[in-house]
């Protein structure tokens, strides 16, 4: 018995370990997530790009929040391996930032503390953290009193501590799971402009689930689009007009054209 | 407020008269005027008549009151006039022997809340944070927690004796259930997505739950402790009628039921009342204080 079953496991070959093409950052392979029972990811590839924004974007339901939870260890994953520049999760500085701020932030901490929170887990001396915080408002240019409770701030004020909390221990990626979802327009404007501006003075690689598609373009170095459910990437777009772009890039041939082709793929694979 | 009240109030012509000349000057007047007019317009400011209401509902208790008595429909062997009573709960309280009940129930009552409050907070969160230590003693907590408390006093008899302790006992014994069983489910229920922020950020399991779950259940955990207090001044009466003391408020009510005092009986009653609803209203003043973003 022991003999006939001893050999068969030892014979399944280990698939070799294919890193990314150059400039890769995040690489998952052979990703795997059972849904109740279904398979939502079965044996999953992916290269992110370090230094980019990556969009993803896909039909309801095929699991695009749960791809980056999975990415930051929200999320269990039932098999594969997810590598930052080759390390674990463990050994990489992640931010998040939630939809739900109000859910999000700790409501007993004054907003300035909220911020400096990730700072403190690190063991990070008080001086250190001031310098952090005084670096944080200048770039952010934060017009709002950091010292009153999130409660006490509107919802666009509450989302900017939440991506200033994120970005504050100068995390190599950034996750953001549809962080505009509950904001008003006028705010919505507001953090894509600073979303875009921290990322030129950083080049941190985020990467951005979105529900809706100009504002996923609009961002993004690399829209990464999904099929539904079990779910593969349908295609990896590639939007490279410069940055910072503005209100005229959204009327520009080549954002339209990105735009277009976006939808074209995401309803080819709605309709499939 | 004061220039509707004081001429009303100051029914001899002499205060009258001194009050009304105050805004007479016409200069004063004129801003003195103005200025209330947009405050009443105002929509938060509450008109006084509505700030008074309530107060309506125990005025119409004590007249209502007040005719029965007077007019014999209940026997005043029974029922005393509500002035009388209110007297009688006056002279109690400055210098007869009813401020010592009060002061003895109240003290009896604290020190079973504070042992509760003390082993039953933390040993909820700490059950709460660890669902399955909690779902192993679920069970007894519930089915004790539905026990009502008065039930086990003859246990309790048998462990402590007819003692102090024992009365104190009791009343713990019973506020710790409700204690400990609303900390740990504000920790098991506390918001996920806290947990996950704080998660990703690094923190540890140990970071997660001083730094998360103990704020996150702090609400519950008032909830539980205001309903202590009061499951513990209930028991603690209730013991104090029937478990033989020389002293308390349960004592009180009892001891001049036994002799038809009934003036006496009513105005422990008040002050039982007066205690309980002070209890709640300073820890409802507390939660709002610590708790300062619940319902935010």
């Amino acid at each position: 018995m022991t003999v006939l079953n001893a050999p068969f496991s030892t014979d399944v070959p280990v698939p070799p370990f294919r890193p990314g093409p150059a400039g890769t950052h995040i690489t998952i392979r052979g990703l795997t997530k059972y849904f109740a029972g279904w398979p939502l990811y079965e044996n999953f590839d992916l290269d992110i790009p370090k230094h980019k924004i990556t969009s993803v974007f896909g039909p309801n339901g095929c699991g695009k929040s749960t791809l980056i939870n999975m990415i930051a260890g929200l999320v269990p994953i039932d098999a594969g391996e997810i590598l930052f520049d080759g390390k674990t999760l463990k050994d990489t500085k992640i931010g998040y930032v939630f939809q739900n701020y109000r859910e999000a932030m700790f409501p007993w901490m004054r907003t300035i503390d909220n911020i400096a929170y990730p700072l403190k887990l690190e063991g990070k001396s008080k001086a250190e953290v001031d310098r952090r915080m005084a670096e944080l408002v200048a770039s952010f240019d934060v017009k709002f009193d950091l010292n009153r409770y999130p409660y006490e701030l509107s919802g666009g004020q509450q989302q900017t501590a939440s991506i200033m909390r994120a970005l504050a221990p100068n995390p190599e990626v950034l996750f953001l799971d549809e962080p505009f979802s509950a904001l008003d327009f006028e705010m919505t404007l507001f953090i894509r402009e600073k979303l875009q501006e921290v990322f030129m003075q950083t080049g941190t690689t985020m990467l951005l689930v979105s529900h809706d598609l100009e504002e996923a373009v609009y961002l993004a170095d690399e829209v990464l689009l999904l099929t539904k459910r079990p779910t593969r990437v349908a295609e990896i777009l590639p939007y490279g007009d410069a940055r910072p772009r503005t209100t005229e890039t959204l009327s520009e041939a080549s954002f339209i054209h990105a735009k277009k082709r976006s939808l074209e793929v995401f309803q080819r694979e709605v309709r499939r | 407020m004061p220039y509707l009240i004081s001429p009303v109030v100051g029914a001899d012509s002499s205060t009258a008269a001194n009050t009304v000349p105050a805004p007479a000057p016409a200069s004063a007047a004129a801003p003195a005027w103005s200025a209330p007019a947009p405050q009443a317009s105002s929509p938060p400011k509450v008109s006084a008549a509505s700030r008074l209401l309530p107060f309506i509902g125990p005025l119409v208790l004590f007249i209502v009151w007040d005719i029965a008595v007077r007019f014999g429909f209940i026997k005043a062997i029974l029922l005393p006039s509500p002035s009388a009573t209110l007297v009688a709960l006056v002279t109690g309280f400055a210098g007869g022997t009813l401020l010592l009940d009060f002061g003895v129930t109240f003290l009896r009552t604290l020190q079973a809340f504070t042992v509760a409050a003390v082993v039953g907070v933390p040993l909820g969160v700490l059950l709460g944070s660890n669902e399955k230590a909690y779902r192993s003693v679920e069970f007894l907590i519930d089915f004790f927690r539905s026990t009502p408390s008065s039930a086990l006093i003859p246990l309790f008899l048998l462990i402590f004796g007819v003692s102090d302790i024992n009365k104190v006992a009791i009343a713990a014994f019973g506020a710790f259930l409700i204690v400990i069983f609303n900390s740990a489910y504000g920790v098991i229920n506390a918001r996920k997505q806290r947990v996950m922020a704080a998660r990703v950020m690094g923190a540890s399991r140990w970071q997660i739950f001083k730094d998360v779950l103990i704020w996150e259940s702090l609400q519950p955990t008032f909830v539980g402790l205001r309903s202590a207090v009061s499951m513990a001044l209930v028991i603690v009466i209730v013991a104090e009628m029937f478990i033989g003391s020389e002293s308390g408020l349960g004592h009180r009510i009892i001891d001049a039921q036994q002799v038809l005092n009934v003036k006496s009986m009513y105005a422990a009653i008040l002050s039982a009342g007066a205690l309980g609803y002070a209890l709640n209203i300073m820890f409802l003043m507390a939660e709002r204080r610590i708790v300062h973003w619940s319902g935010r």
